[in-house]
């Protein structure tokens, strides 16, 4: 058994310290003195005292109990772990980036502008929108904020009042319905169709004079492509709905075809799935949006424009939805964003999406003999498997992502998309050799021959890393979230 | 603790015994709770809030799933089983016993007749 | 591509392996399930500035860099709401270390401990600043924090109206206005005593349908706002005080739940993150245990293994968007986790003693500054005890003295003449990375420019 890493706060002691600040050289001054006495803090808030060295070894053995991409193989779907490129990091840490104030009077900051306006430019060419927003600091807020849009085109349409629905598909993310619900919406949810795409009839039923729009991620959470999209643009335009593209799978997608010529009207980029910016154990993130002409007025304010050589912040926008995270979105994520494309140009984000699609398909087609595959055409840059043939041998979904922890993976995303049972989403990216995908693939073969002749090893998985399967029912039960001395 | 077969069940697998004509005790279904599997919550609703029949009153949780308890009938929460803030895995463990709900005083007339016995609801079950 | 991308290993040859094991003659056979009528062609092909090497990217992205003044280069008297502070080293070699930078959400806790329990030290750290019960493992920034605060106070007291102080970050008003908008509910503003939130007033307006009172501490202006006698004139209500607290700050202030807040929020963005132009920042987000199940985003808790060994999850999930879709309590999914690390880095370096050394130095900083200026005749507006920034009151447009500020190398402050109602106010700000010889060298300038 592993040795537990002790909590920072167990290796504290008073009187230690891992850091230095210049010699105080001006007065010292009371602030005590002129405070009601009870603002001024009593007890000193608990924090660790350690030395440099117990610092550094605290969060190396933490991240040895960690992994990450550079770990090994990662296949989450919908989340598009791919390599997140090294000199990217040194770039977002160089001092005119790192260290500029977001108050500065813009003149001073005309690099940063510029980067922002370039990397305006790159997205609207990637998704075929007419104008962007680099304010949403995560997909969730990007769909949010896209769906603040509707409401606001809707209202001043005159209809805020009676299209107050919107439609999202039964295979969608947790967050469109969510994301719908904090902008005010109801949701409806639509059932895929056997194929595993928006049904039009049912998509028909739906529509009414009280659609506000339809949520789409395309290639959908399955993989798949909706081939049915531009009869769907049509009907929900119609309807007088507008169309929401989730950009979680733009990887599938880049540089053959646009959610612009597909007909969507509001669309959101992942940069930190599809632009390669580190996912950072969970974020930050970054998720721009893109509309169509007519829904301009409506994005966020400020604005980044240009005029002749000079770039600008413009908030005169009076029907803007207003702002949606504090000052230009998450700028340093952004910056590594922009470097990615600038070191892809067209012609390789192309070849990104090709190569991500084509390892998905051979890797679906290396498993598909072993693992139930509901949907049988050719995937996109991620497909899901169903382990109903293995539970009927008695072993979960869950045991096979933990017996792949063994293996020295990451486990595929599991029990998502909620239509599929024991599903299995996984999503190889581009970056991944094919010795790679092999070397997976021999694994889940291996497993899947461990379920028929001894299904207790995955009941028992993992056994290699740190930890063993937690007890997560107490954990909900009793809530421990902090550290009690 | 109710015997199973005294009370009666509706589609959503709830339960409700009648304690006398206008006061009833609710709370989950064996087969409901064995869905749900460990417990670990329950959103219990207020004393004196009102139960709307299908509408949503209270919410049971498990690690990786939340669903929603229907009032089967129209009145007033008389008394609600606080246990289950602290022990909400009495649900797991005795759901027609101390794993009872709450106890409505009701205002509208029952209508046993919309409900199932405990063998035509473990017909249904078994159907399901 | 004329030749294979670095970060791209597939080759010919493996492209032609697979295509045998997929069964098809070509890559554009798996496209071809895109519409004819939506595909890219020559003639509607993305077109993008051409790739650069790698060489070629960093002197690019150099030359981008360099067009922007850094508080590196220039003395920053600026502040508000974004603080140029000391990082130490070890906060950018352990978020750079590629198992927590590259890692995602913890779903497989077994595979992401360190993750996790970083997370759930981040959380016991901000709630001993914070003196709150409960913290999640942040949020997008401080702001948005406000924001998610304001609708778990409308959902849980089923009231819709907000009563906002003045004196909070004109830009953290601006985001809670677009979440009331999403979620329609109302936010009137209280305005201020001077620089502080005018209590007559915000008594006048509290009545039985607020939701929440918010108030920032310190606030916008610098000022230390007394939580305790606001929340008793909330006492007759069942609206929730909501506290936006500097953590820098709580180092020296009274922690806000002592002083009765429901709920705390705020950014770590002065405990060990780059100003990075405003983001990403990191937003935390605290309240008392009451509303522990109400909380947005990913809570990480301490259980067992089936060995009883120590090991941390993900937990109260029902609460989230991937389980509960729109009944989720918010629609987040991702959160800053490793501006999360970065700070706790940048916490257990200061400790306990470092990081109440670190305020007194901005307090020592900024009152020394103020101290300079009124004996150069400037007047300091505050009247209330300011932690790290103040209003200076001048008698030139603040925009003309801080182009004639940078004139003379510095980064002058920000303007709040139209928040305050005041005539060319400036809102000043040092912090610990000031020297005493900045100072003075920027109150001769200032009392240089000024006097033109």
């Amino acid at each position: 058994m592993m040795k537990e890493t002790k909590l920072i706060f167990e290796q504290s002691k008073t009187g230690r310290q891992a850091y230095s600040l210049p010699e105080n050289d001006v007065e010292m001054y009371d602030l005590s003195a002129e405070l009601p006495e009870h603002l001024s803090r009593k007890a000193a808030a608990e924090l660790p005292e350690v030395s440099e060295l117990q610092l550094m070894r605290h969060y190396t053995a933490l991240a040895n109990n960690n992994f990450g991409i550079e770990t090994g193989f990662y296949p989450l779907g919908s989340c598009t772990m791919k390599y997140n490129p090294k000199v990217n990091e040194d770039i977002a840490r160089l001092d005119g980036f790192a260290n500029i104030h977001p108050l500065q009077n813009p003149e001073t900051t005309q690099g940063a502008l510029q980067l922002m306006y370039g990397l305006q430019e790159d997205l609207k060419q990637v998704t075929g929108m007419d104008e962007i927003s680099l304010q949403p600091a995560a997909g969730a807020q990007g769909e949010w904020a896209g769906l603040l849009v509707f409401k606001a085109y809707h209202e001043q349409n005159g209809d805020g009042q009676t299209r107050k629905t919107i439609l999202v598909p039964d295979s969608a993310h947790g967050t469109n319905p969510a994301s719908a619900a904090v902008a005010g919406y109801d949701v409806v949810e639509i059932k895929s169709n056997e194929n595993g795409t928006v049904g039009v009839e049912a998509l028909k039923a739906a529509l009414g004079p009280d659609t506000a729009g339809l949520m789409l991620t395309n290639p959908n959470t399955l993989g798949l492509f909706e081939v049915d999209i531009v009869e769907i643009a049509e009907i929900v335009h119609e309807a007088g709905g507008l169309l929401y593209y989730d950009g979680a799978n733009a990887n599938a997608i880049l540089g053959k075809s646009t959610p612009g010529e597909m007909g969507f009207d509001v669309v959101h980029l992942n940069l930190h799935k599809s632009f390669s910016t580190p996912h950072g154990g969970g974020g930050p993130g970054s998720g721009p949006i893109g509309v169509k002409s007519f829904l301009s007025p409506f994005l966020p304010v400020p604005r980044i424009e240009k005029d002749g050589d000079h770039y600008l912040l413009n908030s005169d926008y009076p029907l803007s939805i207003g702002r949606v995270k504090g000052y230009f979105g998450n700028f340093g994520v952004n910056v590594r964003a922009y470097a990615y494309i600038r070191s892809m140009g067209a012609e390789g984000l192309q070849q990104v999406s090709e190569d991500a699609v084509l390892h998905a398909n051979y890797l679906k087609a290396r498993l598909t003999d072993y693992y139930d595959t509901p949907y049988k055409q050719h995937c996109k840059h991620e497909f899901v498997l169903s382990g109903l043939r293995q539970k009927k041998q008695g072993v979960r979904t869950l045991d096979i992502a933990k017996r792949l922890l063994d293996y020295g993976f990451y486990a595929p995303t599991v029990y998502f998309p909620l239509i599929v049972e024991e599903c299995l989403m996984i999503e190889p990216t581009e970056t991944e050799s094919k010795e790679m995908l092999d070397e997976f693939a021999d694994a889940m073969i291996t497993i899947a021959k461990e379920v028929e002749e001894q299904p207790e090893v995955l009941h028992e998985a993992p056994i290699s890393k740190a930890v063993r399967r937690l007890d997560e029912v107490t954990a909900a039960r009793k809530p421990k979230v902090i550290y009690q001395r | 603790m109710a015997e199973k077969e005294t009370l009666y069940f509706t589609k959503e697998h709830e339960w409700i015994e009648i304690v006398n004509e206008d006061y009833v005790r609710i709370g989950i279904s064996d087969y409901a709770v064995e869905q749900l599997g460990d417990v670990v919550f329950v959103d219990l609703p207020a004393l004196n809030d009102e139960m709307e029949k299908e509408d949503e009153f209270a919410t049971v949780e498990s690690v990786k799933s939340s669903s929603e308890i229907y009032g089967p009938v129209t009145g007033k929460i008389a008394k609600v089983n606080d246990a289950l803030e602290d022990e909400p895995e009495k649900l797991n463990e005795s759901p027609f016993g101390e794993g009872w709900i709450v106890e409505v005083q009701t205002t509208e007339a029952l209508d046993t007749s919309e409900w199932m016995d405990a063998d035509a609801y473990d017909t249904y079950v078994s159907g399901l | 591509m004329t030749h294979q991308h670095q970060n791209l290993p597939t080759t010919e040859q493996d492209r032609k392996e697979m295509l045998a094991e997929i069964g098809v003659d070509s890559v554009a056979a798996l496209f071809s399930d895109i519409p004819v009528s939506t595909r890219a062609t020559d003639q509607k092909a993305i077109e993008l500035p051409d790739s650069l090497s790698e060489l070629e990217l960093v002197k690019h992205m150099k030359k981008l860099a360099d067009q922007n003044k850094t508080a590196t280069d220039y003395p920053f008297f600026l502040g508000a709401g974004t603080y140029d502070h000391f990082i130490p080293s070890v906060v950018n070699h352990v978020t750079l270390k590629s198992e927590f930078m590259t890692a995602y959400t913890p779903y497989q806790p077994e595979a992401s401990q360190g993750e996790l329990q970083a997370l759930f030290e981040f959380q016991t750290m901000i709630c001993e600043l914070t003196g709150m019960d409960v913290s999640n493992s942040s949020l997008y920034d401080g702001f948005t924090s406000l924001g998610e605060a304001c609708n778990l106070a409308a959902a849980v007291t089923k009231k819709n109206r907000i009563l906002m102080s003045a004196a909070l970050h004109p830009q953290a008003k601006e985001v809670v206005g677009t979440y009331a908008y999403g979620m329609e509910y109302s936010v009137t503003p209280i305005g201020l005593d001077t620089e502080v939130t005018d209590l007559k007033q915000l008594e006048n307006e509290l009545n039985d349908e607020t939701a929440a009172v918010v108030i920032q501490y310190p606030n916008f202006f610098g000022s230390i706002e007394d939580l305790k006698a606001i929340k008793e004139r909330m006492k007759e209500t069942k609206a929730l005080l909501i506290v936006v607290a500097n953590p820098l700050a709580l180092a020296k202030l009274e922690a806000p739940g002592n002083l009765g807040a429901d709920i705390v929020v705020g950014d770590m963005q002065p405990l060990g993150l780059s100003m990075s132009y405003g983001g990403p920042h990191c937003g935390y987000f605290t309240v008392k245990s009451k509303y522990m199940r109400k909380v947005p985003s990913r809570i990480v808790g301490e259980t067992v293994d089936i060995e009883g060994k120590r090991g941390f999850v993900m937990t109260l999930q029902t609460r989230e968007q991937h389980i509960r879709r729109e009944k989720a309590t918010s629609n987040m999914s991702s959160n800053q986790a490793l501006n999360a690390l970065a700070s706790s880095v940048f916490m257990s370096a200061l400790g306990k003693v470092g990081v109440q050394e670190m305020a007194q130095q901005n307090i020592n900083k900024a009152h020394y500054l103020a101290k300079q200026l009124q004996e150069k005749g400037f007047e300091v507006l505050n009247q209330s005890a300011y932690f790290n920034e103040f209003i200076l009151k001048l008698s030139l447009p603040i925009e003309e003295v801080n182009q004639a500020l940078l004139e003379k190398g510095f980064i002058g402050g920000y303007d709040v003449s139209e928040l305050v109602g005041v005539d060319h106010a400036v809102l000043l700000c040092a912090t610990e990375k000031r020297t005493k010889k900045e100072i003075d060298q920027f109150v001769e300038a200032l009392a240089e420019v000024a006097k033109r």
